[in-house]
Protein backbone atom coordinates (compact mmCIF):
# COMPACT_ATOMS: atom_id res chain seq x y z
CA UNK A 1 0.00 0.00 0.00
CA UNK A 2 3.17 2.28 -0.02
CA UNK A 3 2.02 2.64 -3.70
CA UNK A 4 -0.93 4.41 -2.84
CA UNK A 5 -1.17 7.16 -5.46
CA UNK A 6 -4.09 9.78 -4.50
CA UNK A 7 -6.07 11.48 -7.70
CA UNK A 8 -7.55 14.93 -6.90
CA UNK A 9 -9.50 16.92 -9.07
CA UNK A 10 -10.17 20.66 -8.25
CA UNK A 11 -10.92 23.65 -10.20
CA UNK A 12 -7.78 25.59 -10.96
CA UNK A 13 -9.46 28.87 -9.78
CA UNK A 14 -12.88 30.25 -8.51
CA UNK A 15 -14.76 33.17 -7.97
CA UNK A 16 -14.55 34.48 -4.13
CA UNK A 17 -17.33 32.78 -2.46
CA UNK A 18 -17.71 30.25 -4.92
CA UNK A 19 -18.64 26.63 -3.80
CA UNK A 20 -16.50 24.71 -5.65
CA UNK A 21 -16.73 20.52 -5.97
CA UNK A 22 -13.58 18.66 -5.17
CA UNK A 23 -13.36 14.77 -6.06
CA UNK A 24 -10.57 12.40 -4.54
CA UNK A 25 -10.09 8.56 -5.54
CA UNK A 26 -6.85 6.76 -4.09
CA UNK A 27 -5.89 2.98 -5.03
CA UNK A 28 -6.38 0.84 -1.93
CA UNK A 29 -7.70 -2.73 -1.59
CA UNK A 30 -9.78 -2.26 1.68
CA UNK A 31 -9.06 -5.13 3.11
CA UNK A 32 -12.46 -5.51 5.03
CA UNK A 33 -11.73 -8.00 7.43
CA UNK A 34 -14.72 -10.10 6.18
CA UNK A 35 -13.23 -12.28 4.14
CA UNK A 36 -11.58 -15.37 4.54
CA UNK A 37 -8.15 -17.15 2.74
CA UNK A 38 -8.02 -20.67 0.72
CA UNK A 39 -7.42 -21.99 4.35
CA UNK A 40 -10.61 -20.77 5.69
CA UNK A 41 -8.80 -18.33 7.85
CA UNK A 42 -9.81 -14.32 7.82
CA UNK A 43 -7.96 -12.03 6.07
CA UNK A 44 -6.60 -9.23 8.43
CA UNK A 45 -8.45 -6.26 8.39
CA UNK A 46 -6.25 -2.99 6.65
CA UNK A 47 -7.96 -0.12 5.24
CA UNK A 48 -7.99 3.58 4.86
CA UNK A 49 -9.30 4.65 7.83
CA UNK A 50 -9.63 8.27 7.71
CA UNK A 51 -9.67 11.11 4.56
CA UNK A 52 -9.22 15.23 5.67
CA UNK A 53 -9.37 17.74 3.03
CA UNK A 54 -7.26 21.28 4.39
CA UNK A 55 -7.36 24.25 3.18
CA UNK A 56 -3.88 26.70 4.25
CA UNK A 57 -4.43 24.65 7.61
CA UNK A 58 -8.12 25.23 8.06
CA UNK A 59 -10.22 21.51 8.07
CA UNK A 60 -12.82 21.45 5.08
CA UNK A 61 -14.32 18.40 4.92
CA UNK A 62 -13.28 15.34 7.35
CA UNK A 63 -13.89 11.44 6.33
CA UNK A 64 -13.94 8.63 9.27
CA UNK A 65 -14.05 5.45 6.84
CA UNK A 66 -15.20 1.67 7.86
CA UNK A 67 -14.59 -0.98 6.32
CA UNK A 68 -17.92 -1.11 4.59
CA UNK A 69 -16.35 1.89 1.95
CA UNK A 70 -15.61 0.10 -1.26
CA UNK A 71 -11.83 -0.50 -2.96
CA UNK A 72 -9.94 2.54 -4.61
CA UNK A 73 -12.20 5.21 -1.70
CA UNK A 74 -13.71 7.83 -3.77
CA UNK A 75 -15.01 10.98 -2.06
CA UNK A 76 -17.01 14.01 -3.75
CA UNK A 77 -17.61 17.18 -1.79
CA UNK A 78 -17.65 20.91 -1.82
CA UNK A 79 -15.33 24.02 -0.43
CA UNK A 80 -16.10 27.38 0.07
CA UNK A 81 -13.37 29.35 -1.19
CA UNK A 82 -12.77 32.93 -0.61
CA UNK A 83 -9.33 33.60 -1.24
CA UNK A 84 -6.24 31.74 -3.57
CA UNK A 85 -4.31 29.33 -1.30
CA UNK A 86 -3.71 25.68 -1.11
CA UNK A 87 -5.39 22.09 -0.73
CA UNK A 88 -4.01 19.70 1.27
CA UNK A 89 -5.73 16.07 1.22
CA UNK A 90 -4.63 13.81 3.92
CA UNK A 91 -5.24 9.41 3.74
CA UNK A 92 -4.44 7.22 7.05
CA UNK A 93 -3.86 3.99 6.71
CA UNK A 94 -4.70 1.44 9.16
CA UNK A 95 -0.91 0.49 9.14
CA UNK A 96 0.07 4.19 9.93
CA UNK A 97 1.26 5.39 6.39
CA UNK A 98 -0.29 8.24 5.28
CA UNK A 99 -0.95 9.82 1.59
CA UNK A 100 -1.05 13.17 1.10
CA UNK A 101 -1.76 15.32 -2.28
CA UNK A 102 -1.96 19.04 -2.68
CA UNK A 103 -3.76 21.62 -4.84
CA UNK A 104 -3.24 25.11 -5.53
CA UNK A 105 -6.48 26.83 -6.30
CA UNK A 106 -6.67 30.86 -7.85
CA UNK A 107 -9.32 33.35 -7.39
CA UNK A 108 -10.69 35.67 -9.65
CA UNK B 1 -35.44 -32.40 17.91
CA UNK B 2 -37.45 -33.12 15.17
CA UNK B 3 -39.95 -30.00 16.16
CA UNK B 4 -36.54 -27.39 16.06
CA UNK B 5 -35.42 -28.99 12.76
CA UNK B 6 -38.77 -29.00 10.96
CA UNK B 7 -39.02 -25.30 12.19
CA UNK B 8 -35.61 -24.04 11.35
CA UNK B 9 -36.05 -25.50 7.69
CA UNK B 10 -39.20 -23.77 7.49
CA UNK B 11 -37.81 -20.32 8.22
CA UNK B 12 -35.04 -20.72 6.11
CA UNK B 13 -37.51 -21.69 3.23
CA UNK B 14 -39.61 -19.10 4.09
CA UNK B 15 -36.51 -16.91 4.60
CA UNK B 16 -35.14 -17.59 1.25
CA UNK B 17 -38.26 -16.78 -0.42
CA UNK B 18 -38.98 -13.83 0.94
CA UNK B 19 -35.48 -12.12 0.26
CA UNK B 20 -35.38 -13.53 -3.62
CA UNK B 21 -38.68 -11.45 -3.72
CA UNK B 22 -36.84 -8.78 -2.53
CA UNK B 23 -39.07 -8.16 1.09
CA UNK B 24 -37.88 -5.65 3.25
CA UNK B 25 -36.57 -8.40 5.82
CA UNK B 26 -35.07 -5.22 8.40
CA UNK B 27 -36.81 -6.57 11.72
CA UNK B 28 -35.02 -9.73 10.79
CA UNK B 29 -31.53 -8.73 10.66
CA UNK B 30 -29.70 -8.93 14.02
CA UNK B 31 -28.16 -5.46 13.57
CA UNK B 32 -31.01 -3.97 13.84
CA UNK B 33 -30.60 -3.24 17.15
CA UNK B 34 -26.36 -2.45 16.88
CA UNK B 35 -27.94 0.17 14.17
CA UNK B 36 -30.64 1.67 16.73
CA UNK B 37 -27.73 1.80 19.06
CA UNK B 38 -25.35 3.56 16.68
CA UNK B 39 -27.65 6.10 16.29
CA UNK B 40 -28.54 7.14 19.72
CA UNK B 41 -25.13 7.53 20.47
CA UNK B 42 -24.75 9.88 17.74
CA UNK B 43 -27.49 11.87 18.27
CA UNK B 44 -27.19 11.91 21.74
CA UNK B 45 -30.30 9.96 22.43
CA UNK B 46 -32.10 12.09 20.09
CA UNK B 47 -34.68 10.53 18.02
CA UNK B 48 -34.14 11.64 14.45
CA UNK B 49 -36.43 13.58 12.91
CA UNK B 50 -37.42 13.06 9.59
CA UNK B 51 -36.40 16.04 6.76
CA UNK B 52 -33.64 18.27 5.52
CA UNK B 53 -31.41 15.44 4.85
CA UNK B 54 -31.42 13.56 1.66
CA UNK B 55 -29.80 10.33 0.95
CA UNK B 56 -29.70 9.27 -2.50
CA UNK B 57 -28.58 5.01 -3.23
CA UNK B 58 -29.57 3.33 -6.34
CA UNK B 59 -32.65 1.25 -6.27
CA UNK B 60 -30.67 -1.75 -7.25
CA UNK B 61 -27.03 -2.40 -7.02
CA UNK B 62 -25.69 -3.62 -10.04
CA UNK B 63 -22.52 -5.10 -7.30
CA UNK B 64 -23.09 -5.12 -3.39
CA UNK B 65 -19.17 -4.23 -3.78
CA UNK B 66 -19.43 -0.66 -5.58
CA UNK B 67 -22.53 1.13 -4.48
CA UNK B 68 -22.42 4.87 -5.42
CA UNK B 69 -24.47 6.79 -2.42
CA UNK B 70 -24.80 10.59 -1.50
CA UNK B 71 -25.66 12.85 1.04
CA UNK B 72 -27.03 16.30 1.12
CA UNK B 73 -28.70 17.84 4.10
CA UNK B 74 -30.17 21.60 4.14
CA UNK B 75 -28.39 24.08 5.19
CA UNK B 76 -26.58 27.44 5.12
CA UNK B 77 -23.32 26.23 6.95
CA UNK B 78 -22.70 29.64 8.53
CA UNK B 79 -23.16 30.54 11.91
CA UNK B 80 -25.50 28.40 14.06
CA UNK B 81 -26.82 27.06 11.02
CA UNK B 82 -24.38 24.00 10.12
CA UNK B 83 -24.59 20.01 9.81
CA UNK B 84 -21.61 19.11 11.78
CA UNK B 85 -21.93 15.30 10.93
CA UNK B 86 -23.79 12.75 8.93
CA UNK B 87 -23.19 9.36 9.49
CA UNK B 88 -24.44 6.51 7.22
CA UNK B 89 -25.00 3.16 8.69
CA UNK B 90 -25.75 -0.42 6.37
CA UNK B 91 -28.44 -2.56 8.57
CA UNK B 92 -27.90 -5.50 7.14
CA UNK B 93 -23.58 -5.51 6.81
CA UNK B 94 -22.28 -8.00 9.31
CA UNK B 95 -20.84 -4.03 10.55
CA UNK B 96 -23.66 -1.63 10.08
CA UNK B 97 -21.02 1.23 10.21
CA UNK B 98 -19.97 2.50 6.78
CA UNK B 99 -18.34 6.57 6.94
CA UNK B 100 -19.28 9.77 9.06
CA UNK B 101 -18.70 12.69 7.47
CA UNK B 102 -17.63 15.91 8.89
CA UNK B 103 -18.69 19.29 7.62
CA UNK B 104 -17.27 22.59 8.76
CA UNK B 105 -18.02 26.40 7.54
CA UNK B 106 -15.70 26.04 4.80
CA UNK B 107 -17.36 23.30 3.75
CA UNK B 108 -19.61 25.35 1.81
CA UNK B 109 -22.63 23.12 1.88
CA UNK B 110 -23.32 19.68 3.34
CA UNK B 111 -23.09 17.38 1.31
CA UNK B 112 -20.88 14.34 0.21
CA UNK B 113 -20.87 11.11 -2.32
CA UNK B 114 -18.78 8.20 -2.01
CA UNK B 115 -19.24 4.24 -2.81
CA UNK B 116 -19.95 1.00 -0.26
CA UNK B 117 -20.09 -2.25 0.17
CA UNK B 118 -23.64 -3.76 0.48
CA UNK B 119 -23.44 -7.36 1.68
CA UNK B 120 -27.22 -8.01 0.65
CA UNK B 121 -30.41 -6.12 -0.08
CA UNK B 122 -31.25 -3.57 3.10
CA UNK B 123 -31.74 -0.86 4.16
CA UNK B 124 -29.04 2.34 4.33
CA UNK B 125 -29.64 4.88 6.56
CA UNK B 126 -28.04 8.34 6.89
CA UNK B 127 -28.04 10.65 10.68
CA UNK B 128 -27.01 14.31 10.30
CA UNK B 129 -26.56 15.91 13.87
CA UNK B 130 -27.07 20.24 13.33
CA UNK B 131 -24.47 22.43 15.70
CA UNK B 132 -27.66 22.98 17.47
CA UNK B 133 -28.11 19.74 18.44
CA UNK B 134 -31.41 18.33 16.42
CA UNK B 135 -30.93 15.65 14.49
CA UNK B 136 -32.60 14.75 11.04
CA UNK B 137 -32.45 11.04 9.09
CA UNK B 138 -33.25 9.57 6.03
CA UNK B 139 -33.55 5.79 4.58
CA UNK B 140 -33.57 4.27 1.72
CA UNK B 141 -33.96 0.28 1.09
CA UNK B 142 -31.06 -0.83 -2.03
CA UNK B 143 -31.59 -4.29 -3.31
CA UNK B 144 -28.64 -6.30 -3.87
CA UNK B 145 -28.75 -8.91 -6.80
CA UNK B 146 -27.19 -11.95 -7.63
CA UNK B 147 -25.61 -11.94 -11.12
CA UNK B 148 -25.88 -14.56 -13.59
CA UNK B 149 -23.64 -17.53 -13.31
CA UNK B 150 -23.44 -17.56 -9.38
CA UNK B 151 -22.61 -13.53 -9.11
CA UNK C 1 -45.68 -30.64 7.83
CA UNK C 2 -41.36 -30.34 7.17
CA UNK C 3 -41.91 -31.45 3.45
CA UNK C 4 -45.02 -29.03 2.97
CA UNK C 5 -42.67 -26.03 3.71
CA UNK C 6 -39.70 -26.98 1.93
CA UNK C 7 -42.34 -27.19 -1.00
CA UNK C 8 -43.39 -24.09 -0.82
CA UNK C 9 -39.87 -22.25 -0.32
CA UNK C 10 -39.10 -24.27 -2.88
CA UNK C 11 -41.97 -23.05 -5.51
CA UNK C 12 -41.54 -19.51 -4.37
CA UNK C 13 -37.75 -19.72 -5.82
CA UNK C 14 -38.73 -21.56 -8.68
CA UNK C 15 -41.66 -19.25 -9.59
CA UNK C 16 -39.31 -16.39 -8.86
CA UNK C 17 -36.63 -17.78 -11.30
CA UNK C 18 -39.03 -18.16 -13.40
CA UNK C 19 -40.12 -14.64 -13.68
CA UNK C 20 -36.41 -13.34 -14.25
CA UNK C 21 -34.99 -15.88 -16.66
CA UNK C 22 -38.38 -14.88 -19.07
CA UNK C 23 -37.76 -11.34 -18.47
CA UNK C 24 -35.83 -9.23 -21.20
CA UNK C 25 -34.67 -5.37 -21.54
CA UNK C 26 -33.54 -3.33 -23.97
CA UNK C 27 -29.72 -2.08 -23.71
CA UNK C 28 -30.33 1.80 -23.61
CA UNK C 29 -30.57 4.02 -26.39
CA UNK C 30 -27.23 6.34 -25.51
CA UNK C 31 -24.14 7.89 -26.57
CA UNK C 32 -20.78 6.85 -24.36
CA UNK C 33 -18.89 10.03 -24.33
CA UNK C 34 -15.72 10.32 -22.39
CA UNK C 35 -13.62 13.89 -21.68
CA UNK C 36 -15.60 15.33 -24.61
CA UNK C 37 -14.93 12.51 -26.97
CA UNK C 38 -18.18 10.22 -28.29
CA UNK C 39 -17.14 6.83 -28.39
CA UNK C 40 -18.55 4.14 -30.59
CA UNK C 41 -20.89 1.76 -27.97
CA UNK C 42 -23.54 0.64 -31.58
CA UNK C 43 -22.66 -0.03 -35.04
CA UNK C 44 -23.74 -1.92 -38.06
CA UNK C 45 -22.15 -5.55 -37.85
CA UNK C 46 -19.42 -7.40 -39.95
CA UNK C 47 -20.41 -9.49 -42.71
CA UNK C 48 -21.22 -12.74 -41.34
CA UNK C 49 -22.52 -11.62 -37.76
CA UNK C 50 -25.57 -13.24 -36.27
CA UNK C 51 -26.96 -9.57 -34.65
CA UNK C 52 -27.63 -6.56 -37.21
CA UNK C 53 -26.20 -4.56 -34.73
CA UNK C 54 -22.93 -4.73 -32.76
CA UNK C 55 -23.73 -3.42 -29.08
CA UNK C 56 -21.27 -2.28 -26.14
CA UNK C 57 -21.79 -4.25 -22.91
CA UNK C 58 -21.97 -0.27 -21.50
CA UNK C 59 -25.19 0.00 -22.95
CA UNK C 60 -26.57 -3.04 -20.66
CA UNK C 61 -25.65 -1.73 -17.41
CA UNK C 62 -27.30 0.47 -14.41
CA UNK C 63 -27.41 4.20 -14.51
CA UNK C 64 -24.86 4.29 -11.84
CA UNK C 65 -22.84 2.06 -13.71
CA UNK C 66 -22.65 3.47 -17.34
CA UNK C 67 -21.81 7.34 -15.37
CA UNK C 68 -19.08 5.94 -13.41
CA UNK C 69 -17.00 4.75 -17.10
CA UNK C 70 -18.15 8.22 -18.69
CA UNK C 71 -16.37 9.72 -15.59
CA UNK C 72 -12.55 9.15 -16.66
CA UNK C 73 -11.60 10.74 -13.23
CA UNK C 74 -13.81 8.73 -11.16
CA UNK C 75 -13.87 5.84 -12.81
CA UNK C 76 -11.13 2.88 -10.48
CA UNK C 77 -9.82 1.45 -13.91
CA UNK C 78 -7.82 5.03 -14.56
CA UNK C 79 -5.81 4.05 -11.20
CA UNK C 80 -4.72 1.28 -12.90
CA UNK C 81 -3.87 3.28 -16.22
CA UNK C 82 -1.84 5.52 -13.70
CA UNK C 83 -0.14 2.65 -12.34
CA UNK C 84 0.80 1.31 -15.85
CA UNK C 85 2.32 4.65 -17.12
CA UNK C 86 4.56 4.57 -14.08
CA UNK C 87 5.45 1.00 -15.15
CA UNK C 88 5.94 2.10 -18.92
CA UNK C 89 8.48 4.56 -17.47
CA UNK C 90 10.34 2.38 -15.38
CA UNK C 91 13.76 0.65 -16.09
CA UNK C 92 13.78 -2.79 -16.31
CA UNK C 93 15.86 -6.08 -16.82
CA UNK C 94 19.85 -6.38 -18.09
CA UNK C 95 19.46 -4.23 -20.97
CA UNK C 96 18.90 -1.28 -18.92
CA UNK C 97 15.72 -0.16 -20.60
CA UNK C 98 11.84 0.71 -20.32
CA UNK C 99 9.16 0.49 -22.51
CA UNK C 100 9.88 4.57 -22.45
CA UNK C 101 13.74 3.68 -23.74
CA UNK C 102 12.32 2.81 -27.42
CA UNK C 103 8.89 3.45 -27.32
CA UNK C 104 9.14 7.14 -26.16
CA UNK C 105 5.78 9.01 -25.38
CA UNK C 106 2.87 5.93 -25.59
CA UNK C 107 0.47 9.03 -26.14
CA UNK C 108 1.87 8.93 -29.46
CA UNK C 109 3.57 5.84 -30.13
CA UNK C 110 0.61 3.66 -28.83
CA UNK C 111 -2.05 5.63 -29.89
CA UNK C 112 -4.59 3.42 -32.15
CA UNK C 113 -2.13 0.46 -31.82
CA UNK C 114 -4.45 -1.73 -29.58
CA UNK C 115 -7.25 -1.16 -31.38
CA UNK C 116 -5.45 -3.65 -34.05
CA UNK C 117 -4.59 -6.64 -31.81
CA UNK C 118 -4.62 -9.49 -31.70
CA UNK C 119 -2.36 -9.56 -34.80
CA UNK C 120 -0.01 -12.58 -36.18
CA UNK C 121 2.89 -13.32 -34.61
CA UNK C 122 5.62 -14.42 -37.22
CA UNK C 123 7.76 -15.58 -34.90
CA UNK C 124 5.56 -17.85 -32.73
CA UNK C 125 3.02 -18.88 -35.54
CA UNK C 126 0.27 -17.94 -32.99
CA UNK C 127 -1.91 -14.85 -32.76
CA UNK C 128 -0.36 -12.36 -30.11
CA UNK C 129 -2.21 -10.16 -28.17
CA UNK C 130 -0.97 -7.11 -26.18
CA UNK C 131 -0.41 -9.10 -22.48
CA UNK C 132 1.91 -11.18 -24.91
CA UNK C 133 3.45 -8.58 -26.77
CA UNK C 134 4.11 -6.97 -23.70
CA UNK C 135 6.19 -9.80 -22.62
CA UNK C 136 8.10 -10.49 -26.08
CA UNK C 137 9.64 -6.83 -25.74
CA UNK C 138 10.51 -7.30 -22.03
CA UNK C 139 12.21 -10.80 -22.91
CA UNK C 140 13.42 -10.40 -26.78
CA UNK C 141 14.74 -6.55 -25.94
CA UNK C 142 14.65 -5.79 -22.07
CA UNK C 143 16.16 -8.54 -20.90
CA UNK C 144 13.29 -8.81 -18.40
CA UNK C 145 11.48 -11.51 -16.60
CA UNK C 146 8.18 -12.34 -18.91
CA UNK C 147 4.98 -11.48 -16.73
CA UNK C 148 2.88 -14.22 -15.30
CA UNK C 149 -0.42 -14.49 -16.32
CA UNK C 150 -2.12 -11.60 -14.37
CA UNK C 151 0.44 -11.02 -12.21
CA UNK C 152 3.08 -8.23 -11.58
CA UNK C 153 2.55 -5.14 -14.35
CA UNK C 154 0.58 -7.24 -16.76
CA UNK C 155 -2.81 -6.30 -16.01
CA UNK C 156 -1.70 -2.22 -15.22
CA UNK C 157 0.24 -1.87 -18.15
CA UNK C 158 -1.69 -3.56 -20.73
CA UNK C 159 -4.85 -1.24 -19.26
CA UNK C 160 -2.18 1.95 -19.95
CA UNK C 161 -1.40 0.37 -23.47
CA UNK C 162 -5.01 -0.06 -24.44
CA UNK C 163 -6.36 2.98 -22.68
CA UNK C 164 -4.06 5.17 -25.64
CA UNK C 165 -6.84 3.80 -28.28
CA UNK C 166 -9.60 4.56 -26.11
CA UNK C 167 -12.17 6.12 -28.96
CA UNK C 168 -10.81 4.08 -31.60
CA UNK C 169 -12.62 1.25 -33.52
CA UNK C 170 -11.85 -2.13 -33.22
CA UNK C 171 -10.53 -3.74 -36.88
CA UNK C 172 -8.43 -7.08 -36.96
CA UNK C 173 -6.41 -7.63 -40.39
CA UNK C 174 -8.04 -11.21 -40.47
CA UNK C 175 -5.34 -11.84 -43.60
CA UNK C 176 -1.56 -12.13 -42.14
CA UNK C 177 -0.14 -15.37 -41.69
CA UNK C 178 -3.03 -18.31 -40.41
CA UNK C 179 -5.11 -15.74 -38.76
CA UNK C 180 -8.26 -16.80 -40.65
CA UNK C 181 -7.87 -20.53 -39.56
CA UNK C 182 -7.36 -19.64 -35.84
CA UNK C 183 -10.59 -17.05 -36.06
CA UNK C 184 -12.55 -20.25 -37.69
CA UNK C 185 -11.22 -22.54 -34.42
CA UNK C 186 -12.42 -19.33 -31.88
CA UNK C 187 -15.51 -19.21 -34.25
CA UNK C 188 -16.04 -23.32 -33.44
CA UNK C 189 -15.33 -22.84 -29.37
CA UNK C 190 -17.71 -19.93 -29.33
CA UNK C 191 -20.45 -22.13 -30.16
CA UNK C 192 -19.36 -25.68 -28.74
CA UNK C 193 -21.30 -26.27 -25.14
CA UNK C 194 -19.50 -27.50 -22.77
CA UNK C 195 -19.60 -27.93 -18.65
CA UNK C 196 -22.09 -29.84 -16.87
CA UNK C 197 -24.41 -27.04 -17.21
CA UNK C 198 -23.81 -27.44 -21.13
CA UNK C 199 -23.66 -24.36 -21.84
CA UNK C 200 -21.34 -22.24 -24.76
CA UNK C 201 -20.62 -18.76 -24.94
CA UNK C 202 -23.84 -18.16 -27.49
CA UNK C 203 -26.26 -19.66 -25.40
CA UNK C 204 -25.63 -16.31 -23.67
CA UNK C 205 -24.25 -14.00 -25.89
CA UNK C 206 -26.20 -14.15 -28.44
CA UNK C 207 -29.20 -16.70 -28.24
CA UNK C 208 -30.03 -14.97 -24.95
CA UNK C 209 -28.29 -11.63 -25.39
CA UNK C 210 -30.64 -8.90 -23.77
CA UNK C 211 -32.63 -11.44 -21.57
CA UNK C 212 -31.63 -11.47 -17.84
CA UNK C 213 -30.30 -14.33 -16.27
CA UNK C 214 -30.84 -13.93 -12.82
CA UNK C 215 -30.45 -10.18 -11.74
CA UNK C 216 -27.69 -9.91 -14.74
CA UNK C 217 -28.44 -8.00 -18.08
CA UNK C 218 -27.07 -10.28 -20.82
CA UNK C 219 -24.58 -8.71 -23.22
CA UNK C 220 -23.22 -9.70 -26.46
CA UNK C 221 -20.28 -10.75 -25.06
CA UNK C 222 -17.85 -8.19 -26.46
CA UNK C 223 -13.97 -7.45 -25.42
CA UNK C 224 -13.62 -4.03 -26.46
CA UNK C 225 -13.33 -2.46 -22.86
CA UNK C 226 -10.97 -5.09 -21.47
CA UNK C 227 -8.74 -5.30 -18.97
CA UNK C 228 -12.16 -4.07 -17.51
CA UNK C 229 -12.38 -2.62 -14.04
CA UNK C 230 -15.45 -5.46 -12.62
CA UNK C 231 -17.01 -3.80 -9.50
CA UNK C 232 -17.11 -7.00 -8.18
CA UNK C 233 -13.15 -7.84 -8.41
CA UNK C 234 -11.77 -4.69 -9.87
CA UNK C 235 -9.45 -4.55 -12.83
CA UNK C 236 -9.66 -7.90 -14.94
CA UNK C 237 -8.56 -9.22 -17.99
CA UNK C 238 -9.76 -10.89 -20.81
CA UNK C 239 -8.30 -14.45 -20.55
CA UNK C 240 -9.26 -14.09 -16.55
CA UNK C 241 -13.38 -13.92 -17.91
CA UNK C 242 -12.90 -16.29 -20.23
CA UNK C 243 -11.53 -18.53 -17.67
CA UNK C 244 -14.22 -17.64 -15.02
CA UNK C 245 -16.90 -17.76 -17.64
CA UNK C 246 -16.31 -21.52 -18.46
CA UNK C 247 -15.58 -22.84 -15.31
CA UNK C 248 -18.99 -21.55 -14.62
CA UNK C 249 -20.26 -23.69 -16.62
CA UNK C 250 -18.78 -25.74 -14.48
CA UNK C 251 -16.24 -27.15 -17.51
CA UNK C 252 -12.52 -27.51 -17.20
CA UNK C 253 -11.25 -23.85 -18.06
CA UNK C 254 -8.05 -23.64 -20.29
CA UNK C 255 -4.63 -22.09 -19.35
CA UNK C 256 -4.17 -18.55 -19.84
CA UNK C 257 -2.56 -17.51 -23.36
CA UNK C 258 -3.93 -21.24 -24.56
CA UNK C 259 -4.20 -21.92 -28.25
CA UNK C 260 -8.03 -22.33 -27.35
CA UNK C 261 -8.02 -19.03 -25.69
CA UNK C 262 -6.05 -16.85 -27.81
CA UNK C 263 -8.13 -18.19 -30.90
CA UNK C 264 -11.37 -17.20 -28.81
CA UNK C 265 -9.67 -14.01 -27.83
CA UNK C 266 -9.31 -13.42 -31.80
CA UNK C 267 -12.88 -14.16 -32.68
CA UNK C 268 -14.58 -12.53 -30.17
CA UNK C 269 -12.36 -9.34 -30.78
CA UNK C 270 -13.57 -9.61 -34.12
CA UNK C 271 -17.26 -9.67 -32.75
CA UNK C 272 -16.51 -6.55 -31.64
CA UNK C 273 -15.50 -4.92 -34.91
CA UNK C 274 -16.29 -1.27 -35.21
CA UNK C 275 -16.89 -0.67 -31.19
CA UNK C 276 -14.30 2.03 -29.96
CA UNK C 277 -11.88 0.70 -27.97
CA UNK C 278 -13.15 1.41 -24.38
CA UNK C 279 -10.17 0.46 -21.98
CA UNK C 280 -10.79 0.62 -18.82
CA UNK C 281 -14.46 -0.47 -18.98
CA UNK C 282 -16.23 -0.59 -15.74
CA UNK C 283 -18.80 -3.37 -16.01
CA UNK C 284 -20.23 -5.45 -12.93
Amino acid sequence: MADSKPRVKVPKSAKAGEVITIKTLISHKMESGQRKDKAGQIIPRSIINKFTCEFEGAKVFECDIDPAISANPFFEFTAKVEKAGTFKFTWVDDDGSTYTDEKKIEVN
Amino acid sequence: MNFTRRKALGLTAGAAALALNGFKMTSAFANAEDTEKRIMEFSGSKKPEAGKITLTAPEIAENGNTVPISVSVESAMTGDDLVESVMILAEGNPNPAVATFHFTELSGQASATTRMRLAKTQNVIAVAKMKDGSVFSDIKQVKVTIGGCGG
Amino acid sequence: MKNKLIAAGVAAVMATTAGIVGLSADPVDETLTIDGIPLISRTKAPEGYPFKEVLSGWLFRTDETRALEADSFANPGMLSVEEGEVIWNKVEGKEGKSCASCHNDAKESMKDVAANYPKWDADAKRPINIELQINKCREKNMGAEPYEFDKGGQKPLTAFIKNQSLGTPVALDLSKGDLQKWWEEGKKTYYTRTGQLNLSCASCHEANMGKMIRADHLSQGQVNGFPTYRLKTGLTSVHNRFRGCIRDTRAEFPKAFSDELMALELYVTWRGTGLSVETPAVRQ
